[in-house]
Protein backbone atom coordinates (compact mmCIF):
# COMPACT_ATOMS: atom_id res chain seq x y z
CA UNK A 1 0.00 0.00 0.00
CA UNK A 2 2.06 2.84 -1.32
CA UNK A 3 2.10 6.27 0.28
CA UNK A 4 1.06 9.23 -1.78
CA UNK A 5 2.62 12.65 -1.86
CA UNK A 6 -0.02 15.34 -1.80
CA UNK A 7 0.24 19.11 -1.97
CA UNK A 8 -2.47 21.62 -1.19
CA UNK A 9 -3.01 25.04 0.29
CA UNK A 10 -4.57 25.19 3.72
CA UNK A 11 -5.73 28.63 4.83
CA UNK A 12 -3.37 30.13 2.27
CA UNK A 13 -0.32 28.13 3.38
CA UNK A 14 1.17 25.53 1.04
CA UNK A 15 1.39 22.05 2.57
CA UNK A 16 3.05 18.93 1.22
CA UNK A 17 2.79 15.56 2.96
CA UNK A 18 3.00 11.82 2.48
CA UNK A 19 -0.26 10.08 3.30
CA UNK A 20 -1.84 6.64 3.26
CA UNK A 21 -4.62 6.07 0.75
CA UNK A 22 -7.13 5.56 3.52
CA UNK A 23 -6.32 8.65 5.56
CA UNK A 24 -9.45 10.79 5.87
CA UNK A 25 -9.15 14.48 5.18
CA UNK A 26 -10.46 15.36 8.65
CA UNK A 27 -7.72 13.28 10.29
CA UNK A 28 -5.11 14.88 8.05
CA UNK A 29 -6.30 18.35 9.08
CA UNK A 30 -6.54 17.59 12.80
CA UNK A 31 -3.66 15.20 13.35
CA UNK A 32 -1.05 15.99 10.71
CA UNK A 33 -1.62 19.74 10.65
CA UNK A 34 -2.85 20.17 14.26
CA UNK A 35 -5.75 22.32 13.09
CA UNK A 36 -8.23 21.07 15.67
CA UNK A 37 -10.94 23.65 15.02
CA UNK A 38 -12.42 21.17 12.54
CA UNK A 39 -14.32 18.70 14.71
CA UNK A 40 -15.30 15.07 14.37
CA UNK A 41 -18.85 14.52 15.51
CA UNK A 42 -20.72 11.56 14.05
CA UNK A 43 -18.02 10.38 11.61
CA UNK A 44 -20.81 9.27 9.26
CA UNK A 45 -21.44 12.47 7.23
CA UNK A 46 -24.60 13.25 9.16
CA UNK A 47 -23.66 15.98 11.62
CA UNK A 48 -21.48 18.43 9.69
CA UNK A 49 -19.05 19.19 12.58
CA UNK A 50 -16.16 18.44 10.18
CA UNK A 51 -17.33 20.82 7.43
CA UNK A 52 -14.54 22.68 5.62
CA UNK A 53 -14.24 24.50 2.31
CA UNK A 54 -12.55 22.66 -0.55
CA UNK A 55 -12.03 24.94 -3.54
CA UNK A 56 -14.66 27.22 -2.04
CA UNK A 57 -17.34 24.59 -1.57
CA UNK A 58 -18.42 23.13 1.75
CA UNK A 59 -17.71 19.44 2.14
CA UNK A 60 -17.75 16.99 5.02
CA UNK A 61 -14.09 16.21 5.60
CA UNK A 62 -14.90 12.91 7.37
CA UNK A 63 -16.24 11.64 4.05
CA UNK A 64 -13.34 12.70 1.85
CA UNK A 65 -9.98 11.01 1.38
CA UNK A 66 -6.98 13.23 2.08
CA UNK A 67 -5.30 11.90 -1.07
CA UNK A 68 -8.15 13.27 -3.18
CA UNK A 69 -7.48 16.79 -1.88
CA UNK A 70 -4.18 16.87 -3.78
CA UNK A 71 -4.01 20.23 -5.55
CA UNK A 72 -6.96 21.68 -3.68
CA UNK A 73 -7.37 24.93 -1.84
CA UNK A 74 -8.71 24.26 1.62
CA UNK A 75 -10.12 26.64 4.20
CA UNK A 76 -10.81 25.64 7.80
CA UNK A 77 -12.28 27.69 10.64
CA UNK A 78 -8.74 28.79 11.56
CA UNK A 79 -8.50 30.57 8.21
CA UNK A 80 -11.65 32.67 8.14
CA UNK A 81 -10.73 35.62 10.40
CA UNK A 82 -8.78 38.37 8.62
CA UNK A 83 -5.81 39.52 10.69
CA UNK A 84 -7.47 39.36 14.05
CA UNK A 85 -10.84 40.62 12.86
CA UNK A 86 -13.71 38.19 13.11
CA UNK A 87 -15.37 37.06 9.91
CA UNK A 88 -18.92 38.49 9.82
CA UNK A 89 -20.23 34.98 10.50
CA UNK A 90 -18.00 34.58 13.56
CA UNK A 91 -19.20 37.98 14.76
CA UNK A 92 -22.80 36.99 14.07
CA UNK A 93 -22.52 33.81 16.15
CA UNK A 94 -20.92 35.87 18.92
CA UNK A 95 -23.47 38.68 18.90
CA UNK A 96 -26.56 36.49 18.51
CA UNK A 97 -25.47 33.76 20.94
CA UNK A 98 -25.47 31.29 18.07
CA UNK A 99 -23.83 28.64 20.22
CA UNK A 100 -23.95 27.02 23.61
CA UNK A 101 -21.30 24.29 23.78
CA UNK A 102 -19.67 25.37 20.51
CA UNK A 103 -18.96 21.92 19.12
CA UNK A 104 -20.98 22.42 15.93
CA UNK A 105 -19.95 26.06 15.44
CA UNK A 106 -16.88 25.67 13.18
CA UNK A 107 -18.83 23.42 10.82
CA UNK A 108 -21.87 25.72 10.92
CA UNK A 109 -19.70 28.69 9.99
CA UNK A 110 -17.89 26.89 7.16
CA UNK A 111 -21.19 25.69 5.74
CA UNK A 112 -22.71 29.17 6.08
CA UNK A 113 -19.82 30.74 4.14
CA UNK A 114 -20.67 28.53 1.15
CA UNK A 115 -24.39 29.24 1.64
CA UNK A 116 -23.91 33.03 1.60
CA UNK A 117 -21.48 32.86 -1.32
CA UNK A 118 -24.19 31.19 -3.41
CA UNK A 119 -27.11 33.10 -1.96
CA UNK A 120 -26.07 36.41 -0.35
CA UNK A 121 -29.56 37.29 0.84
CA UNK A 122 -31.26 34.03 1.87
CA UNK A 123 -34.74 33.78 3.38
CA UNK A 124 -35.09 32.16 6.79
CA UNK A 125 -36.32 29.00 5.08
CA UNK A 126 -33.34 28.94 2.76
CA UNK A 127 -31.00 29.31 5.73
CA UNK A 128 -32.68 26.43 7.56
CA UNK A 129 -32.45 24.18 4.48
CA UNK A 130 -28.95 25.46 3.83
CA UNK A 131 -27.69 24.25 7.20
CA UNK A 132 -29.75 21.05 7.14
CA UNK A 133 -26.59 18.95 7.03
CA UNK A 134 -25.24 20.50 10.23
CA UNK A 135 -26.64 19.39 13.57
CA UNK A 136 -26.71 21.46 16.75
CA UNK A 137 -27.89 19.77 19.91
CA UNK A 138 -27.94 22.89 22.12
CA UNK A 139 -29.40 25.99 20.57
CA UNK A 140 -32.56 24.84 18.85
CA UNK A 141 -31.17 26.66 15.79
CA UNK A 142 -33.06 29.95 16.23
CA UNK A 143 -29.99 31.92 17.26
CA UNK A 144 -27.90 30.23 14.59
CA UNK A 145 -30.38 31.44 11.98
CA UNK A 146 -30.20 34.95 13.49
CA UNK A 147 -26.39 34.81 13.42
CA UNK A 148 -26.39 33.94 9.71
CA UNK A 149 -28.96 36.67 9.00
CA UNK A 150 -26.78 39.22 10.79
CA UNK A 151 -23.73 38.10 8.81
CA UNK A 152 -25.64 38.24 5.52
CA UNK A 153 -26.66 41.82 6.22
CA UNK A 154 -23.15 42.74 7.29
CA UNK A 155 -21.54 41.17 4.24
CA UNK A 156 -23.96 42.91 1.89
CA UNK A 157 -23.27 46.26 3.56
CA UNK A 158 -19.59 45.72 2.94
CA UNK A 159 -20.23 44.80 -0.68
CA UNK A 160 -22.11 48.02 -1.27
CA UNK A 161 -19.55 50.26 0.48
CA UNK A 162 -16.53 48.77 -1.29
CA UNK B 1 -13.72 4.95 11.57
CA UNK B 2 -11.32 4.49 8.71
CA UNK B 3 -11.60 2.25 5.67
CA UNK B 4 -9.69 -1.01 5.34
CA UNK B 5 -6.43 -0.62 3.45
CA UNK B 6 -6.64 -0.10 -0.29
CA UNK B 7 -4.54 1.21 -3.15
CA UNK B 8 -5.49 4.58 -4.55
CA UNK B 9 -5.21 5.39 -8.24
CA UNK B 10 -6.05 8.75 -9.72
CA UNK B 11 -7.48 8.40 -13.21
CA UNK B 12 -6.14 10.87 -15.74
CA UNK B 13 -8.35 9.94 -18.69
CA UNK B 14 -11.39 7.80 -19.36
CA UNK B 15 -9.33 5.32 -21.39
CA UNK B 16 -6.65 5.09 -18.74
CA UNK B 17 -9.28 4.52 -16.02
CA UNK B 18 -10.93 1.73 -17.99
CA UNK B 19 -7.57 0.11 -18.81
CA UNK B 20 -6.56 0.32 -15.15
CA UNK B 21 -9.83 -1.25 -14.08
CA UNK B 22 -9.33 -4.10 -16.59
CA UNK B 23 -5.83 -4.67 -15.29
CA UNK B 24 -6.78 -4.62 -11.59
CA UNK B 25 -9.86 -6.79 -12.03
CA UNK B 26 -12.93 -7.12 -9.87
CA UNK B 27 -11.30 -5.88 -6.68
CA UNK B 28 -11.13 -2.38 -8.16
CA UNK B 29 -13.92 0.14 -7.66
CA UNK B 30 -14.42 3.53 -9.28
CA UNK B 31 -15.05 6.47 -6.97
CA UNK B 32 -16.67 9.67 -8.21
CA UNK B 33 -18.16 11.80 -5.41
CA UNK B 34 -17.53 9.04 -2.89
CA UNK B 35 -20.53 10.01 -0.77
CA UNK B 36 -22.03 6.51 -0.83
CA UNK B 37 -18.93 4.37 -1.37
CA UNK B 38 -16.66 5.95 1.25
CA UNK B 39 -19.21 5.65 4.09
CA UNK B 40 -19.63 1.97 3.13
CA UNK B 41 -15.84 1.54 3.19
CA UNK B 42 -15.60 3.22 6.59
CA UNK B 43 -18.21 0.81 7.94
CA UNK B 44 -16.29 -2.01 6.20
CA UNK B 45 -19.39 -3.02 4.25
CA UNK B 46 -17.19 -2.48 1.20
CA UNK B 47 -13.51 -3.42 1.18
CA UNK B 48 -12.21 -2.85 -2.34
CA UNK B 49 -8.49 -3.45 -2.83
CA UNK B 50 -8.22 -0.66 -5.34
CA UNK B 51 -9.96 2.69 -5.67
CA UNK B 52 -9.80 4.37 -9.05
CA UNK B 53 -10.64 8.03 -8.53
CA UNK B 54 -12.54 9.29 -11.57
CA UNK B 55 -13.69 12.56 -10.00
CA UNK B 56 -11.07 14.65 -11.79
CA UNK B 57 -11.80 13.35 -15.30
CA UNK B 58 -12.51 16.27 -17.58
CA UNK B 59 -15.48 16.75 -19.84
CA UNK B 60 -17.94 14.62 -17.88
CA UNK B 61 -19.69 17.43 -16.05
CA UNK B 62 -22.36 19.17 -18.14
CA UNK B 63 -26.08 19.70 -18.56
CA UNK B 64 -27.32 20.46 -22.08
CA UNK B 65 -30.12 19.91 -24.54
CA UNK B 66 -29.05 18.43 -27.85
CA UNK B 67 -31.46 17.31 -30.54
CA UNK B 68 -34.35 15.54 -28.84
CA UNK B 69 -32.39 14.84 -25.67
CA UNK B 70 -31.44 16.32 -22.35
CA UNK B 71 -27.89 15.14 -21.62
CA UNK B 72 -26.28 15.17 -18.21
CA UNK B 73 -22.64 14.20 -17.75
CA UNK B 74 -22.01 11.40 -15.26
CA UNK B 75 -19.74 13.50 -13.04
CA UNK B 76 -22.18 16.40 -12.74
CA UNK B 77 -22.65 17.02 -9.03
CA UNK B 78 -26.05 17.23 -7.41
CA UNK B 79 -25.22 20.85 -6.46
CA UNK B 80 -24.48 21.74 -10.08
CA UNK B 81 -27.85 20.28 -11.03
CA UNK B 82 -29.60 22.07 -8.18
CA UNK B 83 -28.36 25.48 -9.33
CA UNK B 84 -28.70 24.86 -13.08
CA UNK B 85 -31.09 27.28 -14.83
CA UNK B 86 -32.12 24.84 -17.59
CA UNK B 87 -33.16 22.18 -15.06
CA UNK B 88 -34.85 24.76 -12.84
CA UNK B 89 -36.95 26.15 -15.67
CA UNK B 90 -37.77 23.06 -17.74
CA UNK B 91 -37.19 20.02 -15.52
CA UNK B 92 -38.45 20.95 -12.02
CA UNK B 93 -38.59 17.26 -11.03
CA UNK B 94 -34.81 17.40 -10.47
CA UNK B 95 -35.20 20.28 -8.05
CA UNK B 96 -37.90 18.34 -6.15
CA UNK B 97 -35.54 15.40 -5.70
CA UNK B 98 -32.17 17.09 -5.13
CA UNK B 99 -33.62 19.39 -2.46
CA UNK B 100 -34.46 16.22 -0.52
CA UNK B 101 -31.23 14.32 -1.21
CA UNK B 102 -28.76 14.31 1.70
CA UNK B 103 -27.64 17.89 2.44
CA UNK B 104 -25.84 20.72 0.61
CA UNK B 105 -22.29 19.66 1.60
CA UNK B 106 -22.88 16.07 0.48
CA UNK B 107 -24.47 17.37 -2.73
CA UNK B 108 -21.32 19.42 -3.42
CA UNK B 109 -19.52 16.08 -3.89
CA UNK B 110 -22.15 13.53 -4.88
CA UNK B 111 -22.67 13.00 -8.62
CA UNK B 112 -25.72 11.93 -10.62
CA UNK B 113 -23.68 9.14 -12.22
CA UNK B 114 -22.68 7.77 -8.84
CA UNK B 115 -26.20 8.05 -7.49
CA UNK B 116 -27.45 5.81 -10.31
CA UNK B 117 -24.45 3.49 -10.80
CA UNK B 118 -24.43 2.63 -7.08
CA UNK B 119 -27.58 0.61 -7.78
CA UNK B 120 -29.15 1.43 -4.42
CA UNK B 121 -32.96 1.39 -4.45
CA UNK B 122 -32.84 3.97 -1.65
CA UNK B 123 -31.17 6.59 -3.86
CA UNK B 124 -33.48 9.19 -5.36
CA UNK B 125 -32.26 9.57 -8.95
CA UNK B 126 -33.13 6.03 -10.13
CA UNK B 127 -36.88 6.66 -9.68
CA UNK B 128 -36.59 9.86 -11.74
CA UNK B 129 -34.71 8.00 -14.46
CA UNK B 130 -37.44 5.36 -14.55
CA UNK B 131 -40.21 7.97 -14.70
CA UNK B 132 -38.48 9.90 -17.51
CA UNK B 133 -37.34 6.77 -19.39
CA UNK B 134 -33.68 7.65 -19.35
CA UNK B 135 -30.97 5.93 -21.31
CA UNK B 136 -27.70 5.29 -19.52
CA UNK B 137 -24.51 5.72 -21.54
CA UNK B 138 -21.44 3.84 -20.31
CA UNK B 139 -17.90 3.52 -21.59
CA UNK B 140 -16.06 0.27 -21.14
CA UNK B 141 -13.38 -1.93 -22.61
CA UNK B 142 -15.64 -2.71 -25.57
CA UNK B 143 -16.41 0.94 -26.25
CA UNK B 144 -19.62 2.81 -25.64
CA UNK B 145 -22.88 1.17 -24.70
CA UNK B 146 -26.33 2.55 -24.36
CA UNK B 147 -28.59 0.93 -21.76
CA UNK B 148 -32.33 1.65 -21.48
CA UNK B 149 -33.18 2.31 -17.84
CA UNK B 150 -35.53 -0.70 -17.69
CA UNK B 151 -32.54 -2.95 -18.38
CA UNK B 152 -30.17 -1.11 -16.05
CA UNK B 153 -31.09 -2.27 -12.54
CA UNK B 154 -30.52 -5.98 -12.01
CA UNK B 155 -31.05 -6.38 -8.27
CA UNK B 156 -29.81 -5.33 -4.84
CA UNK B 157 -26.84 -3.03 -5.64
CA UNK B 158 -26.58 -4.78 -9.02
CA UNK B 159 -26.68 -2.98 -12.35
CA UNK B 160 -26.01 -3.69 -16.01
CA UNK B 161 -22.59 -2.05 -15.65
CA UNK B 162 -19.84 -4.62 -16.09
CA UNK B 163 -16.45 -4.40 -14.42
CA UNK B 164 -14.57 -1.57 -16.10
CA UNK B 165 -17.67 0.31 -17.26
CA UNK B 166 -17.99 3.98 -16.35
CA UNK B 167 -21.36 5.70 -16.45
CA UNK B 168 -20.58 8.75 -18.59
CA UNK B 169 -23.92 10.24 -19.52
CA UNK B 170 -27.62 10.24 -18.77
CA UNK B 171 -29.94 10.86 -21.72
CA UNK B 172 -33.53 11.86 -21.17
CA UNK B 173 -36.15 12.73 -23.80
CA UNK B 174 -36.30 16.51 -23.97
CA UNK B 175 -39.24 18.16 -22.19
CA UNK B 176 -42.15 18.44 -24.61
CA UNK B 177 -45.13 20.75 -24.66
CA UNK B 178 -47.75 19.62 -22.11
CA UNK B 179 -45.31 17.46 -20.18
CA UNK B 180 -44.36 17.63 -16.54
CA UNK B 181 -42.84 15.66 -13.72
CA UNK B 182 -42.74 15.67 -9.94
CA UNK B 183 -40.95 13.83 -7.15
CA UNK B 184 -41.45 13.55 -3.44
CA UNK B 185 -40.25 11.28 -0.70
CA UNK B 186 -41.29 10.93 2.90
CA UNK B 187 -38.21 10.96 5.10
CA UNK B 188 -37.79 10.65 8.87
CA UNK B 189 -35.54 13.68 9.00
CA UNK B 190 -33.97 16.06 6.51
CA UNK B 191 -31.52 14.28 4.24
CA UNK B 192 -32.54 10.76 5.17
CA UNK B 193 -33.07 8.01 2.65
CA UNK B 194 -36.68 7.68 1.57
CA UNK B 195 -39.19 5.88 3.76
CA UNK B 196 -41.07 5.90 0.46
CA UNK B 197 -40.59 8.01 -2.66
CA UNK B 198 -42.45 8.45 -5.94
CA UNK B 199 -41.38 10.06 -9.23
CA UNK B 200 -44.00 10.78 -11.90
CA UNK B 201 -43.56 12.04 -15.43
CA UNK B 202 -46.54 12.76 -17.69
CA UNK B 203 -47.05 13.84 -21.26
CA UNK B 204 -50.48 15.00 -22.44
CA UNK B 205 -51.76 15.58 -25.95
CA UNK B 206 -53.61 18.75 -26.96
CA UNK B 207 -56.91 17.33 -25.72
CA UNK B 208 -55.44 16.56 -22.30
CA UNK B 209 -55.26 12.82 -22.93
CA UNK B 210 -52.29 11.08 -21.30
CA UNK B 211 -49.95 10.16 -24.15
CA UNK B 212 -47.08 8.86 -22.04
CA UNK B 213 -46.53 8.30 -18.34
CA UNK B 214 -43.71 7.02 -16.17
CA UNK B 215 -43.89 6.22 -12.46
CA UNK B 216 -40.78 5.23 -10.48
CA UNK B 217 -40.66 4.20 -6.82
CA UNK B 218 -37.82 4.79 -4.34
CA UNK B 219 -36.86 2.38 -1.56
CA UNK B 220 -39.96 0.24 -1.81
CA UNK B 221 -38.38 -2.85 -3.37
CA UNK B 222 -34.93 -4.48 -3.57
CA UNK B 223 -34.21 -2.50 -6.72
CA UNK B 224 -35.62 0.72 -8.18
CA UNK B 225 -39.09 -0.11 -9.44
CA UNK B 226 -41.40 0.92 -12.26
CA UNK B 227 -45.12 0.94 -11.43
CA UNK B 228 -46.14 -0.66 -14.71
CA UNK B 229 -49.72 -1.51 -13.81
CA UNK B 230 -50.27 2.09 -12.68
CA UNK B 231 -48.87 3.46 -15.94
CA UNK B 232 -51.17 1.20 -17.98
CA UNK B 233 -54.23 2.56 -16.18
CA UNK B 234 -53.39 6.13 -17.24
CA UNK B 235 -51.93 5.72 -20.73
CA UNK B 236 -54.30 6.87 -23.47
CA UNK B 237 -56.90 8.21 -21.02
CA UNK B 238 -57.99 11.56 -19.76
CA UNK B 239 -56.65 11.61 -16.21
CA UNK B 240 -59.43 11.91 -13.64
CA UNK B 241 -59.48 11.89 -9.83
CA UNK B 242 -60.90 8.36 -10.00
CA UNK B 243 -58.01 7.10 -12.12
CA UNK B 244 -55.49 8.83 -9.84
CA UNK B 245 -57.07 7.14 -6.81
CA UNK B 246 -56.88 3.81 -8.63
CA UNK B 247 -53.15 4.27 -9.38
CA UNK B 248 -52.51 5.19 -5.73
CA UNK B 249 -54.07 1.90 -4.67
CA UNK B 250 -52.05 -0.01 -7.28
CA UNK B 251 -48.86 1.57 -5.90
CA UNK B 252 -49.66 0.35 -2.41
CA UNK B 253 -50.45 -3.14 -3.75
CA UNK B 254 -47.53 -3.57 -6.17
CA UNK B 255 -44.63 -2.15 -4.15
CA UNK B 256 -42.55 -4.61 -2.13
CA UNK B 257 -41.46 -2.82 1.04
CA UNK B 258 -39.86 -4.42 4.07
CA UNK B 259 -40.60 -3.36 7.62
CA UNK B 260 -37.54 -1.59 9.00
CA UNK B 261 -36.48 1.36 11.16
CA UNK B 262 -38.18 3.72 8.72
CA UNK B 263 -41.59 2.14 9.15
CA UNK B 264 -43.68 -0.99 8.92
CA UNK B 265 -44.63 -2.57 5.64
CA UNK B 266 -48.25 -1.50 6.19
CA UNK B 267 -47.23 2.11 6.86
CA UNK B 268 -45.12 2.23 3.71
CA UNK B 269 -47.94 0.78 1.61
CA UNK B 270 -50.26 3.44 3.04
CA UNK B 271 -47.98 6.41 2.39
CA UNK B 272 -46.96 5.35 -1.12
CA UNK B 273 -50.64 5.55 -2.01
CA UNK B 274 -50.81 9.14 -0.78
CA UNK B 275 -47.51 10.25 -2.35
CA UNK B 276 -48.42 8.67 -5.70
CA UNK B 277 -51.71 10.57 -5.84
CA UNK B 278 -50.04 13.85 -4.85
CA UNK B 279 -47.27 13.48 -7.40
CA UNK B 280 -49.72 12.58 -10.18
CA UNK B 281 -51.66 15.75 -9.38
CA UNK B 282 -48.50 17.85 -9.21
CA UNK B 283 -47.14 16.48 -12.50
CA UNK B 284 -50.53 17.04 -14.10
CA UNK B 285 -50.58 20.63 -12.92
CA UNK B 286 -47.08 21.20 -14.35
CA UNK B 287 -47.97 19.48 -17.64
CA UNK B 288 -51.02 21.72 -18.07
CA UNK B 289 -49.05 24.95 -17.59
Amino acid sequence: MAKHTISMTINGQPVTAEVDSRLLLVHFIRENLSLTGTHIGCDTSNCGACTILLDGKSIKSCTYLAVRADGAEITTIEGVAAEGTNHPLQQGFHDQHGLHCGFCTPGMIMRSIDLLNNNPNPTEEEIRWGISGNLCRCTGYNNIVKAIQQAAEEMQKKETTV
Amino acid sequence: MIPAKFNYHKATSLQQAIALSQELGEEAKYMSGGQSLLPMMKLRFATPEHIIDISKLEGLSYIKEEGDLLKIGGLTTQSEMEHNELLKSKYPIFGDAIWLTADPSVRNCGTIGGNIAHGDAANDQPALMIAMRATIIAQGADGEKSIPIDEFFHGFYMTALEPGDILTEIQIPKAKKNSGGAYHKVERKVGDYATAGVAVHLELDDDGVCREVGIGLTNLSPMPMRLERGEEVLRGKKITDELIAQVGLIASEDCEPDSDLRGSEAYKRAIVNTITKRMLNKALERARK
